[in-house]
């Protein structure tokens, strides 16, 4: 019987990833929870937000009377731009991120395995779509995946080896989850961070990879 | 003189026969040739190969093409449209599945001269070793979708000891874009990101037609300006929903 553990809210989880971010850096930020980190991204630090749709300075959804046709995100909402901002067609668009002009992208994920494979795009028997997602993943020059760490049935999404298809592998750097953050070194898994009121042992307990303890900091409040 | 501009936009279209292969602009709806993609449809051209990013959420354009089963094989990163996977999965239409980045480099290649590049977007996935559906039948015992075949498995070779896939470049037989402002000589200019797709898909086109939302005089705009020459574009149309200009950017002060 596992004992139960309360995790960071998906809120939290975003600002927790969100310190690790540098001023500078090139972000890509994926569906879901990556949505979040925008809001929390440190005074003082300045990120450049990046589409796939070939926007360099995507800024926060506009009010309503001011959304425009011709400017959306790589969701196909309406977007704003930052002060600064750039537009790219989309082959450069991808020449940023293969060309390792790509500080981060921040990805969901359905399944990381121990050794840094990401499975994130297509679950079989449902729609298959990929985007740009296994592009991202083989050009970023950091990949972190911001996920819960177990699925809705309770199941481990930190695997030995993933059972969906993979969108790359071994291209995961770091792993945010509720209760833990792991960074990936050399194809091996390594955690930092408990959550708040999360033990080691709760987390080796939902999780089906092996990896190495290397807890110096603990995880500072969120 | 040099003047591409047409002012029928169904007899231009005339030339375009059912079954070509067709490289299409937009991201969504966002600078999609809703103009040309429609008089194809009333045109009733159909069995079309479509190269295009995404099918949008919605059933103008590419949307419409596919409720109207125009469309034999749709070569896109993101068709999300649920009545596509309908067709799809019942072996109407056969989809190739590109990463996104993969697409456009594959169009800007073609567009280029470049036969093929290698890339390592794909690697070590179903999308690169040829067991990707790109054709669904129907197993008539059971009623329900086998696959009849897969994508080719790509050509791999390592560089620099990480495993790269070979993709060929794209070279359609009409190319379909939407821009912004455009000449009689055909240079163009996109608008934020409604540029996306667009110049790629020009460049990969045998003929390349393009829609445009405002006709501008020559010289008009500025030769460092012109995100597309026109040596790219053969024949050019008003956009049916010549759209009022944007003044101001969202945003932007």
């Amino acid at each position: 019987m596992m004992t139960t553990v309360r995790g960071l809210t998906r809120e939290e989880m975003a600002k927790r990833l969100a310190r690790d971010l540098r001023d500078g850096y090139v972000v890509n930020l994926g569906v879901g929870i990556p949505l979040l980190v925008p809001q929390f991204i440190p005074d003082g630090v300045e990120v450049i937000l990046h589409a796939e749709n070939g926007v360099l300075g995507l800024g926060p959804a506009p009010a309503p009377e001011l959304e425009d046709p011709d400017l959306t995100d790589a969701g196909k909402q309406p977007a704003t731009l930052t002060s600064g901002a750039a537009i790219v067609d989309s082959a450069t668009s991808f020449a940023i991120v293969r060309g390792g002009h790509l500080d981060v992208t921040v990805l969901g994920a359905l399944q990381v395995s121990g050794d840094g494979d990401l499975a994130n795009w297509y679950v079989p028997g449902k729609n298959p779509a990929v985007g740009g997602a296994m592009d991202l993943v083989a050009g970023a020059r950091e990949v972190w995946v911001v996920m819960e760490h177990v699925d809705k049935r309770g199941r481990p999404k930190v695997v030995e080896r993933c059972t969906f298809p993979l969108t790359g592998k071994r291209v995961v750097t770091r792993v945010y989850t509720d209760l833990a953050v792991f960074h990936s070194e050399g194809g091996r898994l390594r955690l930092k961070e408990c959550a708040p009121g999360v033990s080691p042992e709760a987390i080796r307990e939902r999780t089906a990879a092996g990896y190495a303890e290397d807890l110096e900091t603990g995880m500072l409040p969120v | 003189m040099i003047d591409k501009l047409r002012a029928d936009v169904m007899s231009t279209l005339e030339a375009v026969p059912s079954g070509a292969t067709l490289a299409v602009g937009g991201f969504g709806s966002s600078g999609r040739p809703d103009t040309l993609l429609d008089t194809l449809c009333d045109l009733d051209r159909r069995d079309f190969h479509l190269i295009v990013n995404n099918v949008g959420g919605d059933f103008t354009g590419v949307g419409r093409m596919l409720a109207e089963g125009r469309i034999r094989r749709l070569t896109a990163s993101f068709p999300v449209l649920p009545e596509f996977y309908d067709e799809y999965f019942a072996g109407k239409v056969e989809l190739e599945l590109i990463p996104q980045g993969t697409l456009a480099e594959r169009l800007r290649a073609g567009g280029s001269g470049i036969a093929a590049f290698f890339t390592p977007s794909g690697a070590g996935t179903m999308l690169a070793d040829g067991t990707f559906p790109l054709r669904y039948t129907t197993d008539r015992a059971t009623g329900d979708p086998v696959i009849a075949e897969c994508m080719p498995a790509r050509e791999t070779r390592e560089f620099g000891g990480r495993e790269h896939v070979l993709e060929y470049g794209i070279v359609a037989d009409f190319a379909l874009v939407k821009a912004f402002q455009g000449d009689r000589r055909g240079n163009l200019r996109f608008r934020l990101s409604a540029r996306n797709f667009n110049p790629l898909a020009a460049m990969a086109g045998r003929r390349t037609f393009a829609e445009i939302q405002h006709l501008v005089e020559v010289d008009e705009l500025h030769p460092d300006d012109i995100h597309l020459p026109g040596v790219f574009v053969d024949d050019v149309l008003l956009a049916s929903d010549s759209s009022p200009r944007h003044p101001t950017i969202a945003g932007l002060s």
